[in-house]
């Protein structure tokens, strides 16, 4: 999947619209040997952020505290001095404005970039990014296009108040014409946030707070983007594919490597990335290889995000499942206060049993 | 601006915090004002008042050192705007409602609920936030401004059932009047003409966002117009005025004269002297001498210098006071801290019966815990 503009569907439009060509900066993180600096999750989103507004006018960060607070988690801190308010704006307190003029912003020509403080404060909003975010380019036969970014701290461990924890990527990937991306490594989240911020639809980037300052890693220094709908190979393996996404992928990265270690047992462990559009390619070619799958998400069993995946998996390589796929999620209620967290949280322990369990069936 | 005359609202002339247009009873010296009369409120009640500031200055004190010391989670500190929020409660009957956020620990105190309640969610067990049945207050709310709507249908209720029976009282913030739950709960309370006492604690400040980056408005009251509610502004630092405000919204709630609308909207005016919660850092966006003006305005000492003007208190009571304040704490935090829960009940209340779904998902999490112990659920790596 590219994320560049299509040249044929510009010609088809009326706007004027000159789309960077993300896919000509997209760069190999694996075998990338330029200069690089260390930072956290939190700080590779604020280099993000940074380097693309210096790069391009149209770009605008606007939410709550986002300015001279530099964000509640500080993703955004110094931005303001360095680009003005008027590039970096502190919004009054209403989500639903702050989607709906960024959708209004974008139509005018403007790249906005809104923060909801929390993903479980996004819900006024929701109207905005579902009635109109996701449909504006459907709705006007290609003629108005959205592209702005929307980002959401998200998912729990963090011992937050109530509403602070939730993870609700279903109800946004269930929605045609939204894009959602979600990363679990700085060098991810910088290349996302550009990638996003350079799309011509509107993409929800899902920051998960517990990764925001858990490690740092070498990111490159430059301006890059990683591309919307590739999901990474984490770990390769070939006795069975783990597939995740955010804060679960540590802990199903460190069950594979005990498992490897203890037992010998070769777990792939995917990260999605991307969950709309989904690498569809991938999960099917992991699953092919290895016969045997769990995926791995902090949401709410029920109608997740791995529903889906279960359900890709049937369509594309049912043959191939030596057993049943296995999903280690959070359970059925709402995220619990700090004293039960661990168990609510899909945990090393609980991604183990699952791991085992589908090896075993 | 105000509309509110009984007893004959005192402004203040010259200009300092808060603004000379609302309304006040005492002058920060602890003087009645010129014109201004003490609320109905008996000696006895104005010293449960007193002491119920004391108390929850202190609890805040004590709740910023427990989570500084890890044995709380995260806290939204109350201090300088304690006056508003007892005061308030005080001006309610025990038949009404509260309806408070995450910052109105001493209005839920003075509604009923325990400090050890208070501390038991923040502890981190969900079993806090439950309410006792002879209490009328709703749980603390989180999500901003969506309490304002919930508030109105509650009154609305009420008033079906009983057109004089109970008022509901809405706390929220400036930050809160951005939002489109607080001008659509208006507007139906308006319409609907509900017993709703809409009550801005206008702190000044929405975690970074100062009230003039909040609202081009010069006041939050102004917009009571707007919806047709009636407007009233008050010192919020000044508990008895704001008791008297309240109280007289109150009544006019449940038996509004020939003619009178039933809600109205209180902006009382304060200052959020300490952080926007115990994970922020306000020196990241205010500058230290800001809100220095209402330094000198401390709901807690202006009361204090009144009681000991009228002989109402002196050192003796005051200390008697500090030392029950002291004990009441201490035991609350021991009680608190002494909550047991089981990971089981993250299953209970989702539904009044568990899906089967949810039985499974019991079932398995309880068989892990049976084979590896509780130890094994913390997060490796964290
Ligand atoms: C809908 C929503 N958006 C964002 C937040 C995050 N948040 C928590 S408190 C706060 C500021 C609230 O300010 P105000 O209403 O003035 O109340 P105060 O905290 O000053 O008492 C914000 C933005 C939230 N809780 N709910």
């Amino acid at each position: 999947m590219s994320t560049a503009a299509d040249p044929s569907e510009s010609a088809d439009d009326d706007t004027v619209e000159v789309e960077p060509d993300v896919a000509a900066d997209a760069i190999d993180l694996d075998t990338y040997d330029g200069p690089t600096e260390s930072l956290s999750l939190v700080e590779a989103v604020r280099d993000g952020l940074g380097l693309e507004l210096a790069r391009d006018d149209s770009v605008l960060v606007l939410g709550e505290d986002v300015g001279t607070n530099g964000g509640v988690f500080r993703a955004t801190e110094h931005l303001q001095d360095e680009f003005g308010p008027h590039r970096v704006i502190d919004t009054p307190l209403a989500e639903s404005a702050i989607v709906g003029s960024s959708i209004g912003l974008a139509i005018s020509g403007m790249r906005p970039v809104a923060e909801m403080q929390f993903m479980g404060f996004a819900s006024p909003a929701y109207d905005q990014l579902v009635s109109h975010a996701a449909r504006m380019r459907s709705r006007s036969h290609g003629q108005y296009t959205l592209p702005m970014v929307v980002r959401m701290p998200y998912g729990g461990g963090i011992a937050a108040p109530e509403h602070h924890s939730e993870s609700r990527e279903a109800a946004l990937v269930h929605e045609p014409g939204l894009k959602v991306v979600t990363p679990s490594t700085p060098a991810d989240a910088k290349g996302l946030v550009a990638a996003a911020i350079r799309d011509p639809d509107p993409v929800i980037v899902l920051e998960p707070k517990r990764l925001y300052r858990a490690f740092r890693e070498d990111v490159p220094e430059e301006s890059y983007t990683v591309p919307i709908g590739e999901a990474s190979i984490r770990r390769a393996g070939d006795d069975l594919s783990l597939f995740t996404w955010g804060a679960s992928t540590q802990p199903a990265l460190a069950v594979a490597e005990d498992l490897a270690a203890e037992n010998g047992l070769d777990v792939e462990v995917v990260d999605l990335r991307s969950l709309s559009p989904l690498d569809v390619d991938t999960i099917a070619e992991s699953v092919q290889k290895t016969g045997r799958a769990v995926v791995v998400h902090e949401a709410p069993k029920s109608a997740g995000v791995g529903a889906e995946i279960v359900a890709t998996i049937n369509e594309e390589a049912l043959y191939h499942l030596e057993a049943p796929v296995t999903r280690v999620t959070g359970f059925d209620t709402p995220v619990p206060l700090s004293t039960l967290e661990d168990f609510y949280l899909p945990q090393a322990l609980r991604i183990r049993e699952g791991v085992l369990e589908t090896v075993e069936a | 601006m105000s509309t509110y005359d009984e007893p004959e609202p005192t402004h203040r002339s010259e200009s300092t915090s808060p603004p000379d247009d609302a309304v006040q009873v005492l002058d920060t010296d602890g003087t009645l004002l010129p014109g201004a009369q003490r609320p109905a409120l008996t000696d006895q009640a104005l010293l449960e008042m007193y002491e119920e500031l004391v108390l929850a200055r202190r609890f805040d004190e004590r709740a910023t050192g427990l989570q500084r010391q890890g044995r709380i989670d995260t806290y939204a500190p109350m201090r300088g705007q304690e006056g508003s929020q007892v005061a308030t409660s005080f001006a309610l009957d025990d038949e009404d409602w509260l309806v408070p956020t995450y910052r109105d620990h001493a209005a839920k105190h003075a509604h009923g609920r325990s400090y050890e309640a208070l501390l038991t969610h923040l502890s981190g067990y969900r079993e806090g936030y439950a309410v006792p049945d002879d209490v009328n207050a709703l749980p603390e709310y989180i999500p901003i401004g969506t309490q304002v709507p919930q508030a109105m249908g509650l009154a609305w209720g009420f008033t079906m059932q009983d057109p004089h029976d109970r008022a509901v009282l809405c706390h929220f913030g400036d930050g809160a009047t951005s939002t489109g739950d607080f001008h659509e709960g208006l507007n139906f309370a308006s319409v609907y003409d509900v017993p709703t006492i809409f009550v801005c604690n206008n702190n000044q400040w929405a975690i970074s966002t100062p009230f003039e980056a909040q609202t081009a408005t010069e006041t939050i009251v102004e917009k009571a117009d707007a919806y047709g509610v009636e407007g009233v502004r008050v010192d919020g630092t000044d508990p008895l005025a704001v008791y008297a405000v309240t109280r007289a919204a109150v009544e006019k709630a449940k038996h509004p004269a020939e003619g009178e609308r039933r809600p109205t909207l209180i902006e009382s005016c304060q200052y959020r002297l300490g952080a926007h919660s115990t994970a922020d850092d306000p020196s990241a966006y205010r500058s230290e001498d800001d809100g220095e003006d209402w330094e000198d305005q401390d709901p807690i000492e202006r009361l204090e210098r009144y009681l000991y003007h009228e002989g109402i208190l002196d050192d003796d009571l005051a200390d008697e006071i500090a030392d029950r304040v002291e004990d009441c704490l201490a035991t609350a935090i021991d009680r608190a801290e002494a909550t047991e829960t089981d990971p089981t009940r993250m299953f209970e209340h989702v539904y009044e019966e568990p899906t089967d779904r949810l039985r499974e998902q019991l079932a398995d999490l309880d068989g892990l815990r049976e084979r590896h112990g509780d130890d094994a659920f913390a997060e490796v790596g964290e």
